[in-house]
């Protein structure tokens, strides 16, 4: 099957079989490794990115159900050399310990907030029920989207 | 994981779904958010050989103002549910319930049309739309009907769909200023509910549970001791009936059933208390 989107700004297309699944067309196809698999179940969020704008987890997507749809990976996230003002704020206040739910959990984050500018604390703990990490014990990730909020 | 082959069709309208669906028969499926479905082919308990991804049908994603009800396109996303503001005016049990499904990426993909059409009775809306007494408009080859939430959830993950027929639409009646409550039970974030209830008290009593039988129930004895005026305390004690719970790692029959009475009762004390 021929697909087309965006990709991080640039239009990509490709001839896959429909059952890719969109985190691995994203890893194994674009070579976009960002974005991790974890429990290939929808239960983790690793593999979260955005989907016009909004956070998906794209282990439980196809790549053709992205067919002419903008996605965002945690690649995209920078622009012009600059990080992503979540990126910084996880880095400042060590919200991430292994590293390996930080781009979906990122990923995730930035979608709350385009939501939710101002959430509280609870919200952003409810907001990111949906990715696990098994390092930092969630706190200084609360504390980072909180920071990045402000 | 990765599913079987399938031939894969997009679809731009509801017509376009139903005439694919009138081509391929049985083997084909559907798929709108793809959120129950596309788990189902990774484990490869479904294994279609055509899907039909109705997901970009966009004029079938709306929430509009219908008079006495409020009108749901079957493509709404779970998300779009949960942020009205028309339904959390005139119908706050449905937003709420929406918001309790998964987790917000979930909420993103996941579609009213496809929650209820999978008729897991473990999951949130199908529960919401018995205890509101709500419908589905269903399209087929021969036209529309609308079938009422007590005749839509037929057996385990089993509508009453024929295989060429699709829901289009969700018409929930307004409950503006009904006593409403939501109880979902379960043990970790984002987990399905291990038993849940809602109630809605608008004049007669709407209850029904989830994950007390094989399919969505209405907790018929709970309604029928409510209208011949019971307390809340004895009505509750009617939770289980006509009920079959389920048994796994989460918990036994006689649990669940303890739990349904608990719920119920809870959830009948705060719809009571949101009452205006
Ligand atoms: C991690 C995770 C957690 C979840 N947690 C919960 C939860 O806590 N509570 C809960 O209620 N749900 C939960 N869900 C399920 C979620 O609500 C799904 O979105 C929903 O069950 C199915 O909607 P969908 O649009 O994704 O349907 P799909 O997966 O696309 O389809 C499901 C079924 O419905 C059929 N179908 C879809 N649309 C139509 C239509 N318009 N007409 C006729 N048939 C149709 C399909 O053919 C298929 O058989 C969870 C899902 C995931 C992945
Ligand atoms: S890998 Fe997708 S949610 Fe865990
Ligand atoms: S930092 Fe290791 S899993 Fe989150």
């Amino acid at each position: 099957m021929q697909i087309q989107m965006n990709v991080n700004g640039t239009d990509r297309s490709a001839d896959i079989e429909a059952r890719t699944l969109l985190v691995h067309f994203l890893r194994e196809d674009l070579g976009l490794t960002g974005t991790n698999i974890g429990c290939d179940t929808s239960s983790c969020g690793a593999c979260t990115i955005h989907v016009n704008g909004e956070s998906v987890k794209s282990c439980t997507m196809l790549a053709v159900q992205a067919d002419g749809q903008t996605v965002t990976t945690i690649e995209g996230l920078a622009s012009g050399g600059e990080m992503h003002p979540m990126q910084t704020s996880f880095m400042e206040n060590h919200g991430l310990q292994c590293g390996y739910c930080t781009p979906g959990m990122v990923m995730a984050s930035v979608s709350l907030l385009n939501e939710n500018p101002n959430p509280t604390e609870h919200e952003v703990r409810e907001g990111l029920e949906g990715n696990l990490c098994r390092c930092t014990g969630y706190h200084n990730i609360v504390k980072a989207v909180l920071a990045a909020a402000e | 994981m990765i599913p079987s082959s399938f031939d894969y069709v997009a679809v731009d309208s509801a017509d376009a779904a139903i005439g694919a669906l009138t081509e391929h028969g049985d083997e084909a499926k559907l798929m709108a958010g793809g959120h129950s479905l596309i788990p189902l082919m990774k484990f490869r308990l479904a294994n279609p050989t055509v899907v039909i991804d109705i997901g970009r049908v966009n004029d079938l994603s709306y929430i509009r103002d219908a008079g006495d009800h409020v009108a749901i396109g079957a493509l709404t996303r779970h998300m779009a549910v949960e942020t009205s503001d028309l339904l959390k005016a005139d119908v706050p049990l449905l937003a709420h319930c929406a918001s309790q499904v998964g987790d917000p990426s979930v909420r993103h993909r996941g579609t009213i049309g496809g929650s209820l059409a999978h008729a897991d009775a473990a999951s949130d809306l199908p529960a919401a739309l018995l205890a509101l007494g709500g419908s589905v408009m269903v399209k087929g080859p021969n036209g529309e009907r609308e079938v009422k939430a007590d005749d839509l959830f037929v057996g385990f993950l089993e509508n009453s769909l024929a295989d060429d027929e699709m829901i289009t639409e969700v018409r929930v009646p307004k409950a503006t200023g009904a006593g409403w409550s939501y109880q979902k039970f379960n043990r970790r974030a984002q987990d399905w509910a291990i038993v849940g209830v809602a109630a809605v008290l608008n004049g007669s009593a709407g209850v029904s549970l989830v994950n007390m039988a094989s399919t969505p129930l209405r907790a018929a004895g709970v309604e029928e001791a409510l209208a011949s005026g019971a307390s809340h305390a004895d009505a509750a004690q009617r939770a289980a009936d006509g009920g079959s719970p389920p048994e796994d790692l989460n918990g036994d029959a006689e649990y669940r059933t303890h739990l349904a009475k608990v719920l119920v009762q809870r959830a009948l004390t705060e719809a009571e208390s949101r009452k205006s």
